[in-house]
């Protein structure tokens, strides 16, 4: 038997997105809930098959199980092939040498197997990061075109935001001069997005000559040795949507900019759909005496209270009196009465009592963790369970069941960690 | 594996006016996301039946398109499966279905080639939760021939249904298909549980007999001769065959009490599942009292409604008491009361939509300018 897929695509879905703090205490950032009923996995994975790459590995490493469960055989994504289709490949034992995946090259490095039984032309490297809609047909003509080695997708960014981003400096047909990773003065404003097309060739070559590399990096290994080797790597510009969702706060702005009323990154176009994991659910239900405004509901959804600037997930129950203020609701949460949440993330399967008030009170800086809690935010992790008549501050988060005695006069002060179980 | 079902869903009503223009009325949508097949679907599913048969015949395109691919209802296994059966010319055959004996008489190898012993027949138009294997344990414990689901309805129109009159041990004694004066007020489902070998004998007779009907040639024409029984239910079951049906059997499901029983009971129903991104409120949106589908963007006032998917609201439009089928674009300050409105219309700004004295269906296929 013959096989031969001319591009392949590697989803890189390891990590664990630790800026996004207790969102990602079970799961990896791929899977972490976004836009109502989508997981952010399903953006890259919808792109592969809208591209016409029908053969995409998942490479998986950190708490794995929702990852997986979601991902299944592939179906919601038409990724369920004969051929090809979508694996989910977790590092496994060797004979000798055996280790986690170490870094991003080293994971792919590990799959040369996968990779060579489709016998490819081109690999495509992606991550589960990012939330963007791209046709990698379109760049891999480009890839093509210029008979390059490794074509590397970049987006302009502002230049002051430039020393964030791996930036590359090119000449007038696109051929990469120079790359440099996060650098002190950006000499371009040209940010590499983490998607990169190689030919395979140039790829197995470069991963077998930096096999005993530790920590293999592609922005920081396998780039630079092609670079140092003179060969043929372009910069594919791309300048639609592309939002990076690495930590709560824009995760958080990603949600909120979905309710613009035209929004730039917009789910409703007929042409390129996202395709997500979903079941049959019921219509929501707004009940009389409720207010839904500015906001995206997902189905099965139960509404008596009133919602503003928000984006709430499937089968959530929001009760009578509780008002709802620029927040995240993700699946299956349910939300008591007379309730007043402001700016909340609330991941999946919570039960909040009724009059609980998120978001009240002073701004405070989180003691444990002032890099992720930040922005004014409520973080609430996935099964917290919160009693009646709590009063939360900002810049806070909660996982864990609790009770109303544990807290003095029934308040969490801004600023303040209350994480149950070791979670972070 | 007791038992293999039949669904019956090739019928079609002039009672449902325009409505069933488009598609039968096994795929008349339901709840805002359902169509009524689903239901029978997903009881035969949920009650372990692998092997399901559906006969179509009349406008079935709408049908085929739900039906394309089995696996929503997990059928589509080595074992069982889901079989459309619509009419084919053969060597022996060159007619319609000319009534559903007929249709089961067409298909016959189906119920010959199974092992089965029982067999459940169902229609596509109930709106109903239902674990067949109840009715198939009565079956065998009355030691019946046939059994009929049943339920009594205080509804005025029992003449529309079959009617049954049974006695004390639930024995069919008479039934009457439409009568002019109905005698009880309880009503045949459509749903009947008979053995296959069964099955087979007496649809076999009565194509021998140039009988066609099912209800009229074989359980009223048997009604004293074969053993047949009434099952009767309680839980929620309505027949979507009128206007008025559909209009009200929708609004059932805004009640709390209805809904929670089909969803957020066990088991599930299930249906062929869209890709839509979930329903979005703009501002100037007022939502009350109305079930809102995926893919819905919502900019005007919506009240005692149940919008299906993908519907388009304008600015300072105006829906009350009424049904918006799938897709339908709805211009700014249009005012649409007491109407069901049939799927793909567009209706323009301004328009004035009132049902007066009933129930409006509106048509409104026209150019969409605007997306």
């Amino acid at each position: 038997m013959v096989v031969k897929k001319e591009m392949i695509a590697m989803l890189l879905a390891g990590g664990q997105g630790s800026r996004l703090g207790v969102l990602t205490t079970h799961m990896a950032k791929p899977a972490v809930p976004f836009g109502g009923k989508y997981r952010i996995i399903d953006f890259p994975l919808s792109n592969c098959i809208n591209s016409g790459i029908d053969t995409v590995g998942v490479l998986t490493q950190y708490q794995p199980l929702k990852l997986n469960t979601h991902i299944g055989i592939g179906t919601p994504w038409d990724l369920d092939r004969n051929m090809g289709g979508v694996r989910v490949l977790p590092p496994f034992e060797r004979n000798v040498n055996s280790e986690w995946y170490t870094g991003t090259a080293n994971a792919i490095l590990q799959n040369i197997e996968y990779m060579e039984s489709y016998n490819p032309d081109y690999v495509l490297i992606l991550s589960g990061d990012h939330i963007y809609k791209m046709d990698y047909e379109v760049m891999l003509d480009f890839h093509k075109q210029n008979e390059a080695d490794v074509t590397i997708a970049a987006m302009p960014v502002p230049i002051e935001e430039a020393k964030r981003f791996g930036i590359v400096i090119t000449d007038d047909n696109r051929r990469i001069t120079e790359f440099e990773e996060k650098p002190e003065h950006p000499r371009s404003n040209l940010a590499s997005m983490g998607i990169y097309i190689f030919t395979w060739k140039a790829l197995k070559e470069a991963l077998m000559a930096n096999e005993d590399q530790s920590n293999l990096d592609f922005g920081k290994h396998v780039i630079p040795y092609l670079h140092d080797k003179q060969q043929r790597m372009f910069a594919y510009e791309y300048n639609g949507y592309w939002k990076d969702v690495g930590t709560l706060n824009s995760y958080w702005e990603a949600n909120m900019e979905l309710i613009d009323i035209i929004p730039e990154f917009n789910l409703y176009e007929e042409y390129w759909r996202i395709y997500t994991k979903s079941i049959t659910l019921p219509p929501q239900y707004i009940a009389p005496g409720s207010v839904v405004e500015k906001s995206i509901i997902g189905s099965g959804t139960t509404i008596y209270g009133k919602v503003y600037n928000s984006v709430i997930g499937c089968d959530v129950v929001i009760g009578e009196g509780t008002e709802v203020h620029d927040s995240i609701i993700m699946n299956d949460t349910k939300i008591g009465k007379n309730c007043k949440l402001e700016k909340a993330i609330i991941a999946e399967d919570a039960v909040i009592g009724d009059m609980v008030k998120m978001g009240v009170g002073e701004e405070a800086e989180n003691e444990d963790f002032p890099n992720i809690y930040n922005h004014s935010l409520v973080t609430i992790a996935e099964n917290t369970v919160i009693p009646s008549e709590l009063s939360i501050g900002k810049n806070t988060v909660m996982s864990g069941t609790f009770t109303l005695d544990e807290f003095q006069d029934g308040i969490l002060p801004s600023g303040k960690s209350f994480i149950k179980g070791g979670d972070r | 594996m007791r038992a293999i079902g039949i669904i019956l869903a090739g019928g079609n009503n002039h009672r449902m006016k325009e409505l069933t223009r488009k598609r039968a009325i096994a795929a008349m949508p339901v709840a805002g996301a359902y169509r009524s097949i689903d239901f029978a679907l997903s009881n035969m599913t949920n009650s372990h039946i692998q092997k399901v048969a559906v006969f179509t015949q009349f406008n079935a395109r709408s049908l085929n398109e739900h039906l394309s691919s089995s696996k929503w209802w997990d059928f589509g296994r080595k074992q069982g499966g889901l079989y459309v059966f619509t009419p084919t010319v053969t060597a022996e055959n060159n007619s319609w279905y000319r009534g559903t004996a007929d249709a089961i008489y067409q298909n016959l190898s189906f119920l010959k080639n199974s092992h089965e012993p029982y067999v459940v027949i169902a229609s596509g138009d109930g709106v109903y939760k239902m674990d067949y294997n109840k009715v198939i344990e009565y079956h065998i414990e009355k030691k019946a021939d046939i059994t009929v689901v049943c339920k009594d309805i205080n509804d005025d129109d029992v003449e529309r249904f079959g009617v049954l009159k049974m006695n004390e041990e639930s024995r069919v004694e008479d039934f009457e298909e439409k009568p002019v004066v109905a005698r009880t007020n309880t009503v045949s489902c459509g749903i009947y549980v008979i053995r296959r070998r069964q099955l087979i004998e007496l649809i076999e007779k009565s194509a021998e007999e140039e009988r066609f009907d099912f209800v009229r040639d074989i359980l009223i024409r048997y009604k004293s001769l074969k053993r047949i029984y009434g099952y009767k239910i309680k839980e929620y079951w309505s027949n979507i065959s009128t206007v008025s049906d559909y209009f009200k059997t929708n609004m059932d499901f805004l009640n709390k009490d209805v809904n929670d029983y089909f969803f957020r009971t066990y088991p599930d129903v299930y249906s062929k599942v869209e890709d839509l991104p979930p329903a979005k409120y703009n501002v100037g949106a007022t939502v009350s009292n109305a079930l809102i589908s995926s893919g819905c963007i919502l900019n005007g006032t919506v009240e005692d409604s149940v919008l299906f998917r993908k519907v388009f609201v304008g600015n300072n439009s105006y829906i009350k008491n009424s049904i918006i089928l799938n897709d339908v674009y709805i211009g700014d300050n249009a005012h649409i009361e007491n109407c069901i409105v049939e799927s793909r219309g567009t209706i323009r700004a301004n328009a004035y939509y009132k049902g007066e004295g009933g129930i409006q269906v509106v048509v409104a296929e026209g150019e969409r300018y605007i997306m």
